[in-house]
């Protein structure tokens, strides 16, 4: 969590707007661990991308940013991540 | 109305939007009134909506020196030009929409910045300031669409994920500069050239994100209509738009538009980074765009230029237009650079068409005006669909393409108004 605070500081540093900071997750299991996701890009993304991914789609997405955008993003996390996601902001329980 | 009969309406309408209905459903749908009050709902246009997160997370925002445009993410940045503006062939550059990749965007300055032209395709390697780039070439003005790849990206259903644009990741402007051929032709283009490889000053928040560079092919890298950009509609581009030069390419998607371009290469060798190789792809085959013959893949290939396509912007869905008075249904046209040929408007659900009056013409690249009134007479909904079709014959389809990118969105527009 020291290392996602450091980068967000230096994100912020490098000319991110101030309200930024108002974009919050929402608490649940796994949020800690999906704050590492601020390093390279607000979270508003992940509020615009909702709620349509399952989880296979959102651990498509973690892993996309690991293997693509090179996000420092621990292999042990992918797992908790694409579940808070899939849990917070995944497609709804079919009805 | 009950809360049960707008759930309804809203899924019925989906159905219909989708195509799977009958026309005789429509007559009891006055379904838009849910969506009117939401800004950048692409329902209230009478469109597939955007995804939900997309519209409880986005609202008006104003970008230093921008009006307020509709915030999809803060960093990168990523803002969309209200409807508002393009009721006007021009869009104004404070209201012009914002795209980026990456997150590091350096403030340039004029007078620091230069544009190297290089790669193992030309004979000297040249380095230019702006000065001597204005003063060196001769000026060269286009009005033409920038045009997002993604733009309506959020009204695909199924939902893809990516930046959940609406309508209003574009924008046609007046852009001026030089010829980038006569840059390249003094530094002496080889007979291997293959490709243009164009970069930006923007860099990622981390070294291992692949930096955001695009080729294009040197044939349309030599076109007399393919600019280095310093202004916009008169005045110099805005630093969210480019500052202090970027690429034009007419008739191509905006991808290839590099923003704060710093350096030109021309290479033999096809640009294999991700935003080449991966990023920006269409299934080969799907659309009847020209192909980038250096970059074809196995499964896909890139995108190249925009479809046909037109937006309705006198009208939003769920409107109440007094009856009696003719019906104004203004918009604008645009297509990858054939021109357009016509606009049709449609009342009846497709099955009859009445040509609109187009406006001026500001060349085959720009925004096209079109406008009919249509009689209003009898109280109850009415459903007002556009269709433009090029001067190449190619017309706005009207079902989705589906494709995992979410590109290329031409699905014709269906607008619900309410005669009272």
């Amino acid at each position: 969590m020291r290392t996602v605070i450091a980068v967000l500081a230096l994100a912020v540093a490098g000319g991110a707007l101030a309200q930024e900071s108002k974009v919050v997750l929402r608490d649940g299991p796994g949020k800690d661990k999906a704050m590492q996701c601020v390093a390279c890009h607000s979270l508003d993304y992940i509020h615009m991308n909702s709620r349509f991914l399952d989880k296979a789609g959102w651990t498509a997405s973690v892993n996309k940013m690991i293997n693509v955008f090179g996000a420092p993003i621990p292999k042990d996390d992918v797992e908790t991540i694409a579940s808070y996601l899939a849990q917070n902001f995944g497609k709804p329980a079919q009805k | 109305m009950k809360k049960s009969d707008v759930i309804i309406g809203s899924k019925l309408r989906r159905r219909l939007l989708a195509g799977t209905a009958g026309i005789g459903t429509l007559a009891v749908l006055s379904p838009a009134r849910i969506f009117a009050a939401e800004v950048g709902s692409s329902g209230a246009l009478g469109f597939a909506e955007l995804p939900d997160g997309t519209l409880a997370e986005q609202f008006l925002y104003t970008l230093p020196g921008k009006v307020p445009l509709i915030k999809k993410t803060y960093r990168p940045p990523n803002f969309e030009t209200p409807i508002e503006y393009f009721r006007a062939p021009i869009t104004p550059n404070k209201a012009f929409f914002v795209r980026w990749h990456l997150a590091g965007i350096p403030q340039v300055k004029a007078k620091d910045w230069s544009l190297t032209v290089g790669g193992e395709s030309v004979q000297n390697e040249l380095k230019f300031t702006l000065e001597r780039l204005k003063r060196e070439f001769k000026p060269a003005e286009i009005t033409a669409v920038c045009l997002c790849s993604g733009n309506r990206r959020g009204m695909f259903e199924p939902h893809v994920p990516g930046v959940e644009w609406g309508v209003g990741a574009m924008g046609n402007a007046r852009w001026r500069g030089v010829r980038l051929k006569d840059v390249l032709a003094k530094a002496g283009v080889k007979g291997d050239a293959l490709e243009v490889v164009l970069d930006g000053a923007d860099q990622p928040a981390l070294d291992k994100t692949p930096d955001f560079a695009k080729s294009i092919p040197v044939e349309v890298a030599l076109n007399e209509n393919t600019l280095i950009a310093f202004e916009m509609n008169g005045q110099p581009l805005p630093h969210w738009n480019g500052f202090p030069a970027r690429l034009i390419v007419p008739g191509w998607t905006g991808t290839y538009w590099v923003k704060q371009l710093v350096s030109v290469k021309v290479v033999s060798k096809p640009e294999a980074n991700f935003w080449m190789s991966t990023a920006y792809r269409i299934p080969r085959g799907m659309f009847k765009t020209p192909s980038f013959k250096s970059q074809l893949g196995k499964p896909n290939e890139p995108i190249t230029t925009m479809v046909v396509n037109s937006l309705i912007t006198s009208l939003k869905s769920g409107q109440q237009i007094p009856r009696g008075k003719p019906l104004p249904v203004k918009g604008i046209a645009w297509d990858g650079g054939a021109g357009i040929e016509r606009v049709e408007v449609s009342t009846d659900y497709g099955s009859s068409w009445q040509r609109a009056t187009l406006g001026k013409d500001r060349g085959r690249f720009s925004f096209r005006e079109f406008a009919l009134n249509v009689p209003a007479k009898e109280p109850g909904s009415l459903v007002v669909m556009a269709r433009a079709t090029s001067r190449s014959g190619e017309t706005q389809v009207e079902k989705l393409i589906h494709n995992p990118a979410g590109y290329h969105h031409n699905v014709i527009q269906r607008v619900y108004v309410e005669i009272v």
